[in-house]
């Protein structure tokens, strides 16, 4: 088992350095910062743009500034901003939270709704609630996740009233945006309850199981669905990564203001301390998850750890 | 319980719906695009001042209404498609010819290359698609060619791991042994008897990286990062409609349905292809 999540541990940690080496990359094409800092004007002289390249550290070679950029992930320290200096991990320390909120609220209610409907499918394989909801989830796959976002502030907030269109006011102003990624997350997890209760049901403890005489829901919910949920907590633990991709747009018609509202508006500021520290974390985050849920399916299931 | 031959015939009915479905939605909308420039000359940028803001269904001029300029909502749809469907489909053509040869290189002889593109993968998985495409694209500037360009750098993996996958599988198989047996070349066997066995899942993973790609195209230039906003196209229009949802809803509605409609289609074609070339379900997610 050691070996196991040694050997995970190690795989992240080469994943962490190739991703902020790319980042670290990505910020660097996009030209002088002293240039940008100071803006295009007229006063500036060569010797201003020096001095700044020398507080900013850009005068050393690329590979000095990508292990300093690495020791200031370590201690949190992502540089200042462009835009009145704010410490950008200060401005991440803000937003983070907002994202996050966002991403396990639609989380749990995808799995609420998922859950139910995936099983329910998976019992009648084959006959019209399964094809129903086969057809639904293909739908739910099939438009971009901000089209829903507005048709839901189309419907909401213009024809009904009900909900405010966008901001963060109060429990309400929580409601569309979770219920956005929850839908699109949901078109996506029934599938998987779906063929994972199907894989579970055909196995022979069931068979054991039913011809016990237990009752049907006791098979269902004590039996097949227990021992599908460890495969279950792997997928939807994989699909971290494109949860967070989606909130980082659905925040952008929201106006919600996590992670994805302060990178668009570090992109429209040319503000590159702080379009830098947002992926970043959120990349590190993503990392992060994948690794505990790979070590959990490895702790619960050991058949994983010899793969 | 339902016995197993009903499930069979209802499940093959299923089926044939997926296909006429899948070609009806995919092909009418391409159809459409394909055929604009003979349909709407104008390219969807005609200004009807008098008809500004017409909602749809109202005027035979403008079946889909018009918006606050006064253009055809109808013809704007069907020219926006052109970006979509050609993002789409050269994103594909481009990770598909890398990622093939890497994955066959990578589980023909494995090694080096093998381990370099699992790292590649690794990567891939712990980075999605949009932060990336938001980095390269807020810092290299929007643009289609751009688009196109970090959707291949980012995508050719997920063909080179399904390639390999399906080249490890074969490559003990007894037709190649005897093959190389008899002497065969190392290549000749890579692309007369490898290559054409693992073409099904390969085209699979096409159909819906297409649809796929709409997507990320749509969202791409919704936020701004894609298309330039003086081409018409889906997301573009999307991004417009959103600031007068109130007054015109129209314009925000019809061009997300033709993204539905044209990623419905291909998916439901990429379901159907799923059973007719990978029962063993190596493409299924």
């Amino acid at each position: 088992m050691a070996g196991f999540i040694l050997k995970r541990l190690l795989q992240a940690i080469f994943v962490v350095l190739a991703v902020t080496l790319i980042v670290a990359f990505a910020i660097r094409l996009s030209g002088d910062p002293a240039i940008m800092m100071l803006g295009g004007g007229g006063n500036v002289t060569e010797q201003d743009l020096q001095n700044i390249r020398q507080a900013l550290g850009l005068e050393r070679p690329f590979y000095v500034q990508y292990l300093s950029f690495l020791q200031g992930i370590l201690t949190g320290d992502f540089g200042r901003s462009f835009m009145g200096g704010t410490p950008v991990s200060l401005l991440i320390s803000r937003a983070l939270p907002a994202t996050l909120l966002l991403a396990f609220a639609s989380l749990i209610v995808s799995i609420i709704l998922s859950v139910p409907l995936g099983i329910y499918a998976a019992v009648h394989r084959g006959r019209w609630p399964d094809q129903l909801i086969r057809i639904l989830s293909l739908v739910g796959l099939s438009f971009p996740n901000f089209w829903l976002a507005i048709m839901l502030v189309l419907l909401f907030s213009i024809v009904l009233g009900l909900l405010p269109p966008s901001g963060m006011e109060g429990p309400e102003s929580f409601i569309m945006p979770a219920l956005t990624m929850a839908i699109i997350l949901t078109a996506t997890n029934v599938r998987l309850v779906r063929t994972s209760m199907l894989e579970t049901l055909s196995q022979q403890y069931i068979m054991v199981a039913r011809s016990k005489g237990l009752r049907d829901r006791v098979v269902l919910y004590k039996h097949a669905l227990r021992n599908s949920a460890i495969p279950l907590v792997t997928y939807i633990g994989l699909q971290f990564g494109g949860l967070i991709g989606g909130i980082v747009i659905i925040e952008r018609v929201f106006n919600w203001p996590g992670m994805g509202t302060l990178a668009f508006d570090a992109i429209s500021n040319r503000d590159y301390p702080v379009l830098q520290g947002t992926i970043t974390v959120l990349a590190l985050f993503i990392i992060l998850i994948n690794l505990l849920v790979d070590i959990a399916y490895g702790l619960i299931d050991p058949r994983i750890r010899t793969e | 319980m339902a016995t197993a031959q009903a499930v069979s015939s209802s499940r093959s009915w299923f089926k044939s719906l997926e296909l006429v479905l899948g070609l009806l939605f995919a092909g009418g909308i391409a159809l459409v695009v394909l055929l604009s420039p003979v349909l709407f000359p104008d390219g969807g940028e005609g200004m009807d001042l008098m008809a500004r803001l017409t909602p749809p269904f109202q005027s035979w001029g403008h079946i889909l209404g018009t918006d606050p300029l006064g253009r055809d909502v109808l013809a704007r749809v069907a020219v926006g498609g052109k970006i979509s469907l050609m993002v789409g489909f050269l994103s594909v053509l481009g990770a598909v010819t890398i990622g093939t040869l890497v994955g066959l290189v990578a589980g023909y002889y494995r090694g080096i290359a093998e381990m370099l593109l699992m790292r590649f993968a690794d990567i891939q998985l712990a980075l999605p698609f949009i932060l990336v495409a938001i980095m390269f694209l807020a810092i290299l500037g929007a643009g289609i060619d751009k688009v196109i360009l970090v959707m291949i750098a980012t995508q050719w993996v997920q063909y080179a791991r399904l390639v390999r996958g399906s080249v490890l599988a074969m490559r003990e198989r007894e037709f190649i042994l005897s093959a190389r047996a008899i002497g065969v070349g190392n290549g000749r066997i890579i692309f007369t008897h490898i290559l054409p066995n693992v073409l099904g899942p390969i085209i699979i993973l096409m159909t819906l990286q297409v649809a796929n790609n709409i997507l990320l195209e749509s969202s791409l230039t919704f936020l701004g990062l894609g298309v330039d906003p003086l081409i018409p196209s889906w997301g573009g229009m999307l991004a417009d409609g959103r600031t007068y949802l109130q007054t015109a809803w129209w314009v925000s509605v019809f061009p997300g349905l033709a993204i539905m409609f044209t990623v419905l289609g291909l998916n439901l074609l990429g379901d159907w292809l799923r059973d007719l070339l990978d029962p063993t379900g190596q493409t299924s997610k």
